[in-house]
């Protein structure tokens, strides 16, 4: 054993004094032989046979030399240094080529690593949390949209639980922006988010300063306390090192910072991805919060070798046990899940689609660039040949070629790492995907390592085809000048056409998944949102702290309405206390003198508006009235419904005049269409609408405007109107209603933008493929093609045939993609929207494409071909 | 031109260099190649050359040393030397040997049929 490690140990010292080793070799060489030769001449040879015995008995010394070096040095450092060097000296003669391959390597290569670190992020590595692999989502079946418990339940559950450590909350109906900072500098509206007392605990994250919340701070009316995120701590306050113990004014309140979470702790990226969360406030667990109903989040941490299956059967059983200790409150129907796959599992689909799509453009790649190097190493088989015959082993050829391969891939990585560092740069400044821990994404080891291995795995891809055309035998065809027409030729031809044929399938593969979601992503624009969100701008207006009382704030609202009303270039406007497609919530809803039984009873999804609204939306009503100013306390109380609320309380019946038992009884005086509310994909199910004079329960309060002012000017405008309330307008953003439409749609763009850049990749390297591929074809078939036009065929005639050729490669390669999809889109079923998997557009769509694009690769050798000299072609061989 | 290639070959040739050295003491190439040609009644070396290439092996085992020096006849020669190590396997590897022939002989010595 120590001989080995001796023996390495002297090797690499010895590959660092070659000169040296070889000259003291020599000499030794040269010593021996001239004692051989003496004593050749001792036994009485004379001096030339003394010498030329003496040589032959010394040996052969070139070859001596060589074995030498190898039994001393590293013989395959030294091979592969060889390799190198020819491999650069070879690829600077052929700079266009190498050009060519590491651009479309590093494209693929870079497409792949992208795609890899978003897998990475958002599937593979556990969430940012302490031990998050114990960490579980405990969902309420009984609650819509099914996520949130009563905090009644939840404290139950608690207790009664043996599966989890800890449980902690926070309250998912917090409003984005309703807490205003005034101070020192311009006020700001904030977005607070609440928590439980042990929610850090739980998630395992300490804060960077200060502390979390105290026991008092979670009581009701207990003393008012914030903890501010890491991204509001330096955007607003600096980095403060001395923010805790300093008070905010929040709301005109003076509430104390007790704490600074650290950056590594984003709560939006996690639980709310695509907005903003500025604060964390307390949650009280105490009756007054149980009474505002399904509203907690519940997070929980199993206890050590508690699994989620376990808990999840315990739990099946507390929930109706809890109901039967508590039928005034809600129902708990449970459901767990680890908390990774609540967060990611609405993507998961979507990312193993783009993994699959970015694996097909690679295979593409390494299909065109295998191409490419069989073309030049065709051009090259005499040089092999000529090598081959001076005695260089095959596989040493072969080892050569794929050094070739890998040092473009390898170089292809480099582009690539930089290619995924714009990628990644540009996906995480993109705050307008919602799509979850986007801001966690980053180039790390694990995405090097990944692309390291790409890159190798497609560099002996690449160049296993081309290597193994060295040629074993027949080196004499090589060797003779024409070799046109050879079986080895023809070979090369087949194999050639098959690896473009291959491209094509791929490349229409791509073609038919990118067509069908780019098709449903269309629907989905299409679809009939229930209102018309161009030309709506919206921008929050709550009345502040001054208007206490209820007639004030109606006053209040009268004057706004007025004010924006007539300003010119505003058509309609409206207040609303919450937007579609950006929150919700829901309430029970029973029409009067109806009884209905425990697990049948109607909710409905609840808005506060004024009158104006419905307008401004563009929802349509459909029958009875809209709100109007002289609904307020001291009229009736009166209600709008949606169709299908309409229909589930009053099946068949005029739903106009009947009544509901909200608020002690409201008459419903309109009947509107519904709503796309929840996402854009998604029906309305049950919506009401209650004046929002006659009531005090709303948190913010939105004014919406239908406008054919500019974005540009609509501030200022509306900032003048509405100067005699003197409201602080700038702390407040405008909106667009189409922008809340774009974010919602925003993941399904992501996938389809992607999608539509690899099948546009792919499609332009199958054209270049077939393009090279026929180029070659015609260059083979220069004398035939001169033949044939000196008998008098036209070049219209030799054009079409080779277009007839082309079609035919293309035709191949598409039947075979056809057939692969027809199976496959299967799998894509659950990213469709509006469209089959089979959808007959798609498929006839690709076929078309493709085809269109073969015939123009194909058009240019053609026309090169028809422009041939026929004598020309017949001279030359 | 037979050339030593083979493992055992290897093998034999360096005990036979480390014998040499051993019992000779400090010697050049060109003498050990000679010696061993006599010994071994020209059976085994026949391309003198290859003997650097057991040497430069066994020099790496650090079995033997070199250093430089003079020759009978005034030339610059690398000398050869047996190391400690080199007689411990020397020793280890000659063991080995006897052990062997006299197993085979043993078995040689049985006649068939007794």
């Amino acid at each position: 054993m120590f001989g080995t490690l001796n023996r390495l140990q002297a090797r690499i010292v010895a590959f660092f004094k070659k000169e040296e080793h070889d000259r003291e070799l020599d000499s030794e060489l040269e010593s021996h032989l001239y004692l051989l030769v003496e004593e050749n001449i001792r036994r009485g040879l004379p001096p030339d046979e003394a010498q030329r015995v003496a040589r032959l008995k010394l040996g052969n010394v070139a070859s001596l030399r060589e074995e030498h070096r190898e039994t001393r040095g590293l013989p395959i450092v030294d091979t592969l240094l060889q390799d190198l060097r020819f491999t650069f000296r070879i690829l600077r003669r052929d700079l266009g080529f190498a050009v060519f391959a590491i651009l479309i390597m590093g494209l693929g290569i870079g497409a792949s690593a992208l795609i890899f670190s978003v897998v990475n992020t958002l599937l593979l590595r556990p969430l940012p949390f302490k031990d998050a692999n114990s960490l579980v989502w405990i969902a309420n079946k009984k609650s819509v949209p099914e996520q949130t418990t009563q905090v009644g339940n939840l404290l139950d559950a608690r207790e009664a639980n043996k599966s989890f450590l800890e449980m902690a909350a926070y309250f998912a109906y917090y409003s984005v922006g309703d807490r205003k900072l005034t101070g020192e500098s311009e006020p700001e509206r904030l977005t607070a988010v609440p928590v439980s007392e042990n929610f850090f605990h739980v998630l395992g994250v300490e804060p960077q300063l200060g502390r979390v919340f105290s026991a008092d701070e979670c009581a009701i009316n207990g003393p008012p306390a914030v903890i501010v995120t890491n991204s509001l701590w330096r955007r607003r306050f600096a980095s403060d090192p001395n923010l805790v113990g300093k008070t905010l004014r929040l709301n005109e309140r003076s509430v104390t910072v007790v704490g600074v979470m650290p950056a590594a702790f984003d709560f939006a990226s996690v639980f709310a991805p695509g907005s903003r969360v500025d604060l964390y406030s307390p949650f009280p667990l105490t009756p007054e919060t149980d009474r505002m109903g399904n509203t907690s989040a519940i997070i929980g941490r199993l206890k050590p070798g508690a699994t989620i299956e376990g808990a999840q059967a315990e739990f099946n059983i507390l929930g109706p046990h809890l109901h039967e200790q508590h039928p005034e409150r809600n129902e708990f129907q449970p459901l767990l899940s680890p908390l990774k796959e609540h967060v990611t599992s609405r993507l998961r689909l979507a990312l193993i689609v783009l993994a699959c799509a970015v694996a097909v453009v690679m295979l593409i790649v390494c299909a065109n660039l295998s191409n490419l190097l069989l073309a030049r190493n065709a051009s090259r088989q005499k040089e092999m040949a000529i090598r081959v015959a001076l005695g260089a082993a095959r596989s040493r050829l072969i080892r050569q070629t794929l050094t070739e391969s890998v040092v473009l891939s390898g170089a292809g990585a480099v582009t690539g790492v930089v290619v995924a560092l714009i990628g990644v740069r540009i996906l995480t400044r993109l705050d307008a995907l919602s799509i979850p821990l986007l801001s966690n994404l980053q180039i790390d080891l694990v995405v090097l390592g990944f692309t390291l291995l790409i890159a190798f795995v497609t560099g002996i891809t690449i160049g296993i085809v081309p290597a193994l055309q060295v040629p074993a035998s027949g080196i004499n065809e090589s060797l003779k000048d024409s070799n046109r027409g050879s079986s080895a030729s023809r070979k090369h031809t087949w194999l050639r056409s098959s690896l473009v044929v291959t491209e094509i399938a791929f490349a229409s593969l791509l073609l038919i998944g990118a067509g069908l979601l780019l098709r449903s992503f269309l629907r989905v624009l299409d679809v009939d949102l229930g209102f018309q969100p161009e030309q709506v701008a919206t921008i929050r207006i709550e009345p502040g702290a001054g208007y206490g009382t209820q007639a004030k704030r109606n006053a209040y609202f009268d004057e706004v309405l007025r004010l924006v009303q007539s300003t010119p270039g505003i058509e309609s406007s409206g207040l609303t206390d919450v937007l579609p497609l950006e929150g919700d919530r829901s309430w029970g809803v029973a029409a009067k003198g109806q009884v209905y039984d425990k697990d049948n009873y109607p909710e409905a999804f609840v808005r506060i508006v004024s009158d104006g609204y419905l307008k401004t939306m563009g929802i349509p009503i459909l029958s009875g009235r809209d709100f109007t100013d002289r609904d307020s306390p001291n009229s009736e109380q009166v209600i709008i419904v949606n169709e299908t609320l309409a229909r589930r309380l009053w099946p068949g019946q005029d739903p106009i005049g009947q009544m509901v038992t909200q608020d002690g009884g409201r008459r419903v005086v309109g009947v509107v269409g519904g709503v796309r509310h929840v996402t854009v994909e998604q029906d309305s199910g049950n919506e009401m609408y209650i004046p929002i004079r006659q009531t005090t329960d709303f948190a913010a309060v939105e004014l919406v405007m239908r406008t054919t002012l500019s974005r540009a000017s609509l501030p200022s405008t509306i900032r003048s109107a509405v100067k005699p309330l003197n409201l602080n307008l700038g702390t407040s953003e405008f909106r667009t209603v189409q922008q809340l439409v774009d974010k919602a749609t925003s993941p399904r763009r992501f996938v389809v933008m992607m999608l539509t850049g690899f099948s546009t990749f792919a499609l332009i390297l199958a054209a270049l493929g077939i393009y090279a591929v026929i180029s070659y074809s015609v260059h083979q078939r220069t004398q035939e093609i001169g033949i044939r036009m000196a008998l008098g065929e036209s070049a219209r005639r030799l054009q079409m045939r080779i277009i007839r050729q082309t079609l035919r490669l293309a035709i191949i390669g598409v039947v075979i993609g056809l057939t692969a999809s027809w199976f496959m889109t299967r799998a894509l079923s659950g990213l469709l929207f509006g469209v089959t998997a089979t959808d007959p557009a798609s498929f006839i769509g690709t076929v078309t494409v493709l085809l269109v694009v073969a015939a123009a690769a194909g058009y240019f050798p053609a026309r090169r071909a028809s422009q041939i000299d026929p004598i020309a072609a017949l001279r030359s061989n | 031109m037979t050339e030593i290639r083979s493992e055992i070959m290897q093998g034999t040739l360096d005990l036979m260099v480390l014998q040499t050295l051993n019992a000779m003491g400090p010697m050049h190439g060109y003498g050990i190649a000679r010696r061993i040609e006599q010994l071994s009644e020209n059976a085994l070396v026949v391309n003198q050359g290859t003997i650097y290439l057991c040497l430069v092996r066994l020099l790496q085992k650090k079995w033997i040393k070199a250093s430089w020096g003079t020759s009978e006849n005034n030339r610059k020669a690398k000398f050869y030397s047996i190391s400690k190590a080199g007689q411990k396997q020397l020793k280890t590897e000659t063991e080995d040997w006897e052990r062997i022939s006299g197993v085979i002989g043993r078995l040689l010595q049985l006649t068939p049929g007794r």
